[in-house]
């Protein structure tokens, strides 16, 4: 599809401008493009109605924490409908809008924020593993997962239905953990089916992202002797693209790939964040103006689509909206009592007891069911 | 000079009394410059110190010791902060394979004068890795100091006193008592590694032993006890190693029964470790079983149930009951 690899990139790959202009490298993985805009649109004005009303939840203290993705729609939509039905992801705690895209709804969403869950859901219905906390730890599993790929011979068959690749999301701090760093030496020298998708949205927390590497960060995949490539983040069409292509030379059993997709974190890092103690509101501003979302509908517009097509989905987020408030209210509390039963795969006898006891002291009967 | 500040506040005023007073003192850490770190601990540091002595740094634990252990090899005094408690086991090579031996692998001649604070401990309603309890971790290794505080005065003094020892220090941090006001006495920077008596009695009939965010629920105990016409001795330890035990004999020489108390889940925690030496040393002291009370052995909870797994009045209480009914 004519992506240079980074080093020989004048600008992150875009196919879809800010004004909503078409422009770049015919796309090749998208098959009728017009019905592809209408989906990502749909997905990410749904993602982000889910984003703003789990932020509000957070805001009246039904959630003890939310990290928003604000901004980072194109690159979580577009990332996530790139994925083939087999294959796998490993994410970070921000990836809302690829949980999406796998069928995770706010009822497993919001679990872990609203500190009822550890996670939420299972990783193997949704070949979606856990939101990763520990920062970079995910990449190590995902090459893991790879290489378990390759053993059970679901690589480079050339058989599109059934070849398995895998993706694993991490930010622009991120790529300053040694487990980054091995991740990618590793999956270089097994050439092990995963694509690395880098959202560098400027920030880790407040540190900018110049602290943590002096050169595109895309650059990195070359040392380690596979391709890198730059796309801007905020637009849905490069994501998708860009993705896909890395995820077909995966399973085709051609590699590694370093994806680092160019966006912004509009939002604080988390609830608990100030982003006014180390930012300007005019690079707020600036990226305002790139929006994500707002440029796919500028070019469907063109396209020709009409206006009930835009208010048909608000009505829908509408709705989504008020699932998400109904899902963070009916999840259910958590009864320490039971997370005994959690700890090893068979109960051990001194934990029983320490069951039983913390059971009677909270003066409920029975076990777990 | 005597003020009345929050915990987290004492600790930026030790902080900052360091900087001024050597100039070999340099903090590093993640969002610790501009942000003043998240819970505001080193805010106004890098603004009044500058971003070389107070640096903002990039996001690698690991990376952050390591560095820490050549700038102490070069003569400075590193003072790092790990940004929550389940973050620092992507440093503990650096912590316990070179941080806690350099000084024993070169006979001496190398010294590594590194504080690393770790705000800690769980009751802030926060997502996973972010409410634990490591201690165990580190006062198992020969050679690490670690260090907690429960009060302001003891946030003021043992900063100033972890700083200006030539040991590497754990520094661990009850995150839920940031805020938690206390009297802090800024000439008093001189205190030694000692566990500090907070209560005690002939009257009393029992001996609670505890530290870090447990401190003030101690206090509480004592005193909800007290009005029941209970005494009991309330000892904190704040250096968790090595442990100064001697106030402990002391105390359980005259009430005879222990109940030790912590976040940490029991199984080989530090009521461990100070129950096996009240053992040894006051034997014939003893009227009851030594009684912990602590976490329970699984993995922190979420945090909706968070206060069901952390030890409280009540169920300290009761261990003191069940001791005194031995
Ligand atoms: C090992 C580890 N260190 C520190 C943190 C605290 N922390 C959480 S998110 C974050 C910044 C991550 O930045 P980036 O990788 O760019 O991802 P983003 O949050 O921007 O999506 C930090 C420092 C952590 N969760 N894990
Ligand atoms: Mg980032």
């Amino acid at each position: 599809m004519g992506i240079e690899p980074a080093h020989e990139q004048a600008e992150p790959l875009c196919m879809l401008t800010p004004a909503g202009e078409r422009t770049g490298p015919p796309a090749v993985h998208i098959g009728d493009e017009t019905q592809s805009l209408r989906d990502f649109y749909r997905d990410m004005t749904l993602i982000r109605r889910i984003d703003t009303e789990a932020f509000a939840l957070q805001r009246h203290g039904e959630l003890g924490l939310w990290a928003p993705l604000r901004g980072q729609e194109a690159a979580q939509i577009g990332a996530g409908c790139a994925l083939a039905s087999q294959d796998w992801v490993f994410p970070s705690y921000r990836e809302h809008g690829i949980a999406w895209t796998r069928g995770i709804g706010p009822e497993l969403l919001l679990g872990m924020f609203r500190g009822t869950e550890m996670s939420g859901w299972d990783p193997n219905e949704f070949r979606y593993a856990y939101g990763q906390i520990i920062i970079g730890a995910q990449t190590l599993h995902a090459v893991g997962y790879a290489l378990g790929l390759q053993l059970d011979g679901l690589v480079g068959n050339d058989d599109p239905q059934r070849d398995t690749a895998v993706l694993t999301t991490f930010g622009d701090g991120a790529t300053s953990q040694g487990a980054v760093a091995e991740a990618m030496m590793w999956a270089a020298s097994y050439q092990a089916p995963v694509v690395f998708f880098c959202q560098n949205n400027h920030y880790a927390i407040s540190v900018p992202v110049e602290r943590q590497s002096r050169s595109p960060l895309a650059h990195r995949a070359r040392g380690f002797g596979f391709e890198g490539i730059r796309i801007d983040g905020n637009d849905v069409l490069a994501c998708y693209e860009a993705v896909a292509s890395a995820l077909a030379k995966a399973r085709a059993g051609g590699g590694p790939t370093l994806i680092e997709a160019v966006t912004y974190r509009r939002g604080p890092h988390t609830t608990s964040d100030d982003p006014s103690r180390y930012r300007e509101s005019a690079e707020e501003e600036y990226w305002e103006s790139r929006d994500p979302i707002e440029r796919v509908r500028l070019r469907l517009v063109e396209l020709g689509v009409p206006g009930e097509f835009f208010t048909e989905i608000d009505a829908e987020a509408n709705d989504l909206g008020a699932r998400v408030r109904e899902a963070c209210l009916a999840l259910p509390e958590p009864d320490l009592g039971a997370l005994f039963d959690q700890v090893f795969t068979e109960q051990d006898p001194h934990l029983a007891a320490q069951q039983a006891e913390y059971r009677s002291w909270h003066g409920v009967s029975g076990g777990a069911a | 000079m005597t003020d009345h500040l929050a915990l987290g506040k004492a600790l930026n005023l030790g902080l900052r009394h360091a900087l001024e007073q050597d100039d070999k003192v340099v903090l590093m850490g993640e969002d610790i410059g501009r942000l003043g770190g998240v819970f505001r601990v080193t805010d106004g540091l890098q603004k009044d110190f500058g971003p070389d002595r107070v640096r903002d740094t990039p996001l690698a634990e690991s990376a952050i010791v390591g560095t820490a252990v050549g700038l102490a090899m070069r003569g400075y005094r590193p003072v790092i902060e790990i940004q929550f408690d389940g973050f620092v086991f992507v440093a503990f090579d650096q912590i316990v394979n070179h941080v806690a031996r350099l000084h024993f692998r070169s006979r001496g001649s190398v010294r590594m004068p590194i504080v690393i604070r770790i705000p800690y401990g769980g009751g802030i309603g926060a997502v996973e890795h972010h409410s634990e309890s490591p201690e165990t971790f580190f006062a198992h290794v020969p050679g690490l100091r670690v260090v907690t505080c429960g009060t302001s005065q003891d946030a003021y003094s043992l900063i100033r006193h972890a700083i200006a020892s030539d040991d590497p220090v754990v520094f661990l941090e009850p995150k839920r008592r940031y805020w938690l006001n206390g009297q802090v006495d800024t000439s008093r920077t001189d205190d030694s590694w000692s566990s500090s008596v907070l209560r005690s009695s002939p009257e009393s009939t029992a001996t609670l032993v505890t530290y870090g965010p447990l401190v003030p629920t101690a206090i509480e105990t004592a005193e909800v006890l007290a009005a029941g016409g209970v005494e009991i001795d309330v000892i904190d330890l704040r250096t968790l190693s090595p442990l100064d035990l001697e106030p402990v004999f002391e105390s359980v020489r005259t009430t005879g029964r222990l109940v030790v108390a912590h976040e940490a889940p029991g199984n080989l925690g530090l009521g461990a470790e100070v129950a096996a030496r009240v053992a040894e040393e006051c034997f014939y002291s003893l009227e009851s079983p030594i009684l912990r009370v602590t976490g329970y052995d699984i993995p922190y909870p979420p945090s909706r149930i968070e206060h069901d797994y952390l030890p409280d009045v009540d169920r300290i209480i009761d261990a003191i009951e069940r001791a005194e009914a031995f």
